[in-house]
Order: structure tokens, then C-alpha cells, then sequence
């Protein structure tokens, strides 16, 4: 089944991936200790790690956050000017910081902010100071390595004025967890003229629920480039990060990569508001559904005069079964915005397999290139050492699920 | 040349038998017979729709083509029935007239997972003047005689031993035709018994690649096999109705063909 859909104003569908009871995951679990060296971690779980770009040899990191379940595991900066720690350590070390905790997501906003709220499992601060440049990406990981459990994490990045900062999340859990609840509250801040360069690739199980809620604040002349990445099986994933773009001439772009084998229920989205003159945002998701059900949504809303906004969703359908929503909705609410849109659904075309395997490729090597080809990420506009990750991850997408 | 390249001595590289080929149930091609010796170029000549792509796509084995009856022998062994890679790898190559564009796959990607032993893309592509292509999207916006260059680039880093060229010079400016055609020679050339099929409306790419013979296809059949020049010539003059006209009648008529 295929729709391509566009909606202004209305409330979408609502996904049906069924109710998470909140209530039941574990929320005692096992306490991990503090590792310095992260060549320590058993084999299995760096393999995870590394799948979801996390690489426990820091090479080529500006610094690691860790957390296994409830529990800092690493927590260290390599390079001056950049800060890394707990969300609990901050708080206590940088009094101000509470006026940026739960300043642009609103606890009351639904069950997974209240929860996170009630009964907080720490989260990341990742701070770059002003005017400092990252060469390396800081990386952080959340990582679920007991089966059944819930997962509250609250993150706070800021790029302070003038700073250039880059950051890997990885979301992964251990081979043997199965099922799993995961929250992340996320509030990242990107200063006058900052730039914050956030990267995110989910490898979680088959039957883990996911909640991220993620909100930017972007001042004059900032950008934010968001990239998420999802190509492993969840059974439900929902999110819609926002960003508000509050200064003149600042900037968002979100890409998303998505891949939905059977059994899996993507609902991510991007919206962005732009609320300053001038300011520019970009939407730019390819789906991919091998059986599963994804819906691409993206929201741009032009409240300033001279904005420009972009969205795009490509999608791609494998299987027979399966479904892509592509939900693509402007606003404009003053004159002289500039917003479009494109969104198509299709299937791989034929001639395009056979002209492949008229050169001597097989069907499926013919239909991998194809969907890697789908998954191109070089429309991103990484730095080169987030794109090794990326393609690491595209890299290893289940060809042959669903096909 | 690396060593001698030891091969079954088979003087008939492609054999057809009696093809009969539907697409969506209608009939496209009828009882065609032909054969193309090792080392042979024939050029394949016809009016607009009358079964030279679809004869070239049936052999190839692309799926809306489908055989109602018929034998394709390639080497020694029947093909009907393998895929278009199989037959790839058996040594069929195919340049494409209109080639679709690839999104996200890079030129450069495709050619490293085709390419034989030996070859330099890099250089190759200097040579087509394609360099600047390499790392894009295949045919993502190539014009006519960028396409052109980009299939023999792909032939030439597969090398295969019977090529297909549908309408190689087509939308290629003069100078170019010069370059088509060279590339079209070191392909053929590679291999003593390299043998090559060439669609071509106009024959100007003849005066390039030397084709030993010439057949024509008028209405889904085989009309004519002989010299390739005296068909050109003839079909100048007195159009293709006459390749009907001259195989239903007697052969000894104006003007002279030699006729199967």
C-alpha cells in the first residue's frame, strides 16, 4: 500500500504501534561501574556500539559520553574547550544551567515527558565554550544492556556563540536485550553564529519502544544540521524534533535515513519554525520500507519575512506488504516566505535492476545498489569522518529482509 | 595482452533459431534467423519501430521480452532460458540507447564493480572525457553524447566478447562520432574473435567501425543479409519498402542484393 499525502493544518493520523504501558519496564536495574578505559567493554557490546558509530577506541573523538542503563560509564573530554558530563554532574557544577532544563520541552507535553521528568536516569551535557572549533566529533551512547527495562534520559547540548561543534549519538543495546523502553528528552541550544553538527544512529532490538523528544533553539546566524539514522528493527519509534529558529539568517536542516523491515513502526518527523527573518530550514528524509510501516512527516512553519524552507521525502517501497505515509505540511503565516515541497513513493524500476544486471550484476547485488544508491547520504553534507560512519551504517542495512 | 586466451574453438558466436519474441502480448519480432560469426561486425539496419531494440533486449534477456519460440545460441550453449547477468558473464554486452539514470549510484561505483582485471577508470574515463562523471549519479543529467560515452566506458571496463550497440552515434556531434568510434574499435578489437552487432539509421558510424555485413529488420523480420554499404545505398534510394518488396520477390532483380 502507498500513500503520499499532504495535510495543512489538520491533525495527522495517529500511528498505531500499540499503547506502551509505561509501567511495564523494570525500573531497578543492575548499577554499572565507572570505566576508564573503554577498550574494557565486553566485545559484543562495542560491536553494537561501533554499529550505532560509537567506536570505543576514541579514535578520531573529541571526547566519550557512556551510559549503560541507569549508569555513567565514561564520561570524558580530550579536548580543551569542550565539556563533557553527566546531565547530573552539570547541573550541580553549572548553577545556571537550570535555565536551560526543560526550557524548550514542556514536562507536561505527554506521558513520556512526565515520566521522564518523575523519575529522570541521567542523560549527557556536551558544551562546546565559545568560539571553540571541533576538529573530532564528541560522541556520546546510550546504550540499554538489560533485557525489560526503562531507559529516562534528559541531554542538554550547547554550542556557545561562535562555536563549531560536532556530535555522534549512538543508541544501541546489547545483543541479548530484547524488549525495552527508551526516552530521551534532548534540549540543544546553538548560540549566535554557532554551528552544531548532530548526528544520530539508532541500532536498537526488535522489540524496543522508542521515544525520543527533541527541541533546538537556534539564535542569529546559527545552524543546526541534524542527521538521524535508523536501519535496524524497533518495534516503535516515534518522534518529531523541533526547531526554532529564533534569530535572523539561522538555519535547520534535518536529514533522515529510515529503513522498516518487517515488524518495525517508524513515525519520525522534523518540524521547524522560523520565527526570524531570513532564516532557512531544510527537511530531507528517504524511507525505505522492506514490510515495515514508516511515516515520514515534516512541518515547516514561516513566521518571519524572507525565509526559505525545503521539504523533501523520498520513499521507496521493497515488499508487497508495508506502508510509507509520506506527510509533508507547510504553513506560511506572513507574506513573502518562500516554502515547497516534493514527496514521492514508489517501487525500485524494473529496467533500472535490469540495466544493472545488463553490466553483470545479479538481481540483488542490482537492487542493493539501487537502495544504497536510495540511501545516499552524500545528500547530507557530512564532515567526512561522520560519513565513514554513516555509510558504515548504510553499509550494513538487511538487503535481503523483505525482498 | 596478457597471454593467449584459450578458448573453445566455436566459429558461430551467436546462433538465433526461428526467435519469435511478444511484448505485453504483442508480437515484435517473428521467426528471426541469424548468425554472427567469431570476429564479425554486422551492422543492423531498419526503419524506426520495426524490432532492432527488441531484437538486441530479447537476447539480452530483459523481461518484458518475452520468447514465444525460438532458440538463442550463444557460444554453444542455449540462453533462452538464463538472466541477463548470466549472459552478461558469458560475454554478452549491450550499450544502451536511452540508459535510465541510477539515483545515488556513482558512475565510478558501478564501473569498480564491473570492470576487469587491469582497468584504470580513471584514465579510461580521461580518454571519453568523463573524468568530471565519474563520481555522478549515472546518466543523472547527462546529455545525448555524455550517455554515449558513459555506456562504452561501462563496455569497455566489462569487455565483452559480443557487443550490442544500440544507435552508438546518435545525438553525438561530428567530432565525437571520431571518439565513439574509436572506443567502438578497441572494444571489438580486444579480442580477435570479438564480434559486434551496431544499430545504426544512419551509417555514419560505419565510416568508423567497419562493419563486414549488414542485415535489415522491417516489420518484427529479418529481411536481408549481405553487404552492409549496398543495403545502405539501396535503402537511400529506394527506402526500406524496398527490402520488403525484394525479398518477397525474385533476388535477381534491381538492384543487386545478396539475399538469404
Amino acid at each position: 500500500m502507498v500513500r503520499d499525502m499532504q495535510k495543512q493544518k489538520t491533525k495527522t493520523r495517529t500511528p498505531s504501534p500499540g499503547k506502551i504501558n509505561i509501567e511495564s519496564y523494570k525500573a531497578k536495574v543492575k548499577s554499572w561501574g565507572y570505566l576508564e578505559n573503554l577498550q574494557k567493554l565486553g566485545s559484543g557490546q562495542k560491536e553494537n556500539m561501533l554499529s550505532a558509530g560509537i567506536d570505543p577506541s576514541q579514535k578520531g573523538r573529541s571526547g566519550t559520553y557512556l551510559q549503560m542503563d541507569h549508569s555513567v560509564v565514561h564520561s570524558k573530554s580530550l579536548y580543551p574547550g569542550l565539556e563533557v558530563m553527566s546531565i547530573s554532574q552539570a547541573l550541580k557544577k553549572h548553577e545556571w544551567l537550570n535555565n536551560y532544563f526543560w526550557k524548550v520541552i514542556s514536562i507536561e507535553a505527554d506521558d513520556f515527558t512526565k515520566q521522564a521528568q518523575r523519575q529522570p536516569h541521567q542523560g549527557y551535557f556536551l558544551r562546546a565554550l565559545p568560539g571553540v572549533k571541533t576538529v573530532y566529533p564528541l560522541q556520546a551512547c546510550l546504550f540499554i544492556n538489560e533485557n525489560n527495562i526503562i531507559q529516562n534520559v534528559h541531554n542538554i547540548i550547547i554550542a556557545e556563540e561562535g562555536s563549531d561543534l560536532e556530535v555522534i549519538t549512538g543508541c544501541a543495546a546489547a545483543g541479548d536485550v530484547r524488549r525495552g523502553l527508551h526516552i530521551g528528552i534532548s534540549e540543544f541550544y546553538v548560540k549566535k553564529g554557532a554551528k552544531l553538527t548532530f548526528t544520530m544512529i539508532h541500532n536498537w532490538a526488535e522489540d524496543v519502544a522508542v521515544r525520543p523528544r527533541t527541541a533546538t533553539l537556534v539564535e542569529e546566524g546559527g545552524a543546526f544540521l541534524s542527521n538521524y539514522i535508523c536501519l535496524k528493527p524497533v518495534k516503535t519509534l516515534q518522534m518529531c524534533p523541533k526547531a526554532e529558529l529564533v534569530g535572523g539568517g539561522a538555519l535547520a536542516r534535518y536529514n533522515s535515513i529510515l529503513f522498516a523491515s518487517s515488524g518495525t513502526h517508524l513515525d519520525v518527523g522534523s518540524r521547524v519554525i522560523l520565527k526570524a527573518e531570513a532564516s532557512r530550514a531544510e527537511v530531507i528524509s528517504r524511507a525505505v520500507s522492506a514490510g515495515g510501516h514508516i511515516i515520514a512527516r515534516g512541518h515547516l512553519i514561516g513566521e518571519a519575512k524572507g525565509i526559505k524552507a525545503h521539504l523533501e521525502c523520498r520513499g521507496l517501497m521493497l515488499a508487497e506488504k508495508g506502508l510509507i505515509d509520506a506527510i509533508p505540511e507547510l504553513e506560511g503565516n506572513v507574506k513573502g516566505v518562500e516554502m515547497s515541497h516534493e514527496a514521492a513513493v514508489g517501487k525500485i524500476a524494473r529496467d533500472e535492476i535490469e540495466y544493472l544486471m545488463a553490466r553483470g550484476l545479479s538481481q540483488d547485488e542490482a537492487q542493493a545498489a539501487i537502495v544504497r544508491g536510495f540511501l545516499d547520504t552524500s545528500i547530507m553534507g557530512l564532515p567526512e569522518v561522520l560519513q565513514k560512519e554513516v555509510d558504515k551504517a548504510v553499509a550494513t542495512y538487511p538487503v535481503g529482509e523483505g525482498l | 595482452m596478457n597471454g593467449v586466451n584459450i578458448r573453445k574453438p566455436a566459429d558461430k558466436m551467436l546462433r538465433i533459431e526461428n526467435l519469435t519474441v511478444e511484448i505485453s502480448g504483442r508480437e515484435v519480432l517473428t521467426d528471426i534467423n541469424l548468425e554472427i560469426k567469431n570476429g564479425q561486425r554486422m551492422a543492423l539496419l531498419g526503419p524506426n519501430g520495426s524490432g532492432k531494440t527488441s531484437l538486441l533486449m530479447a537476447i539480452m534477456g530483459f523481461s518484458n521480452y518475452k520468447i514465444i519460440r525460438g532458440n538463442i545460441i550463444f557460444k554453444g550453449k542455449r540462453i533462452n532460458d538464463l538472466s541477463v547477468d548470466e549472459r552478461v558473464r558469458l560475454g554478452l554486452g549491450i550499450m544502451f540507447q536511452r540508459p535510465p539514470t541510477i539515483r545515488g549510484v556513482k558512475t565510478r561505483q558501478m564501473i569498480d564493480l564491473i570492470k576487469r582485471d587491469g582497468f584504470d577508470t580513471d584514465q579510461e574515463a580521461g580518454e571519453l572525457n568523463l573524468r568530471a562523471f565519474l563520481d555522478r549519479d549515472i546518466n543523472l543529467g547527462f546529455s545525448g553524447g555524455e550517455i554515449k560515452r558513459s555506456e562504452l566506458l561501462q563496455l569497455l571496463a566489462g569487455s565483452p566478447e559480443l557487443s550490442f550497440f544500440d544507435e552508438p552515434e546518435s545525438g553525438v556531434d561530428l567530432e565525437n562520432i571520431i571518439l565513439v568510434g574509436r572506443i567502438m574499435n578497441r572494444i571489438l578489437n580486444k579480442h580477435k574473435d570479438n564480434a559486434g552487432l551496431i544499430i545504426t539509421h544512419t551509417g555514419y558510424i560505419l565510416d568508423y567501425v567497419k562493419a563486414d555485413s549488414g542485415c535489415v529488420i522491417v516489420g518484427g523480420r529479418l529481411h536481408c543479409v549481405g553487404d552492409p554499404m549496398t543495403i545502405l545505398e539501396t535503402v537511400k534510394k529506394h527506402g526500406y519498402e524496398w527490402c520488403v518488396i525484394c525479398k518477397s520477390k525474385k533476388p535477381k532483380q534491381e538492384p543487386p542484393l545478396r539475399v538469404k
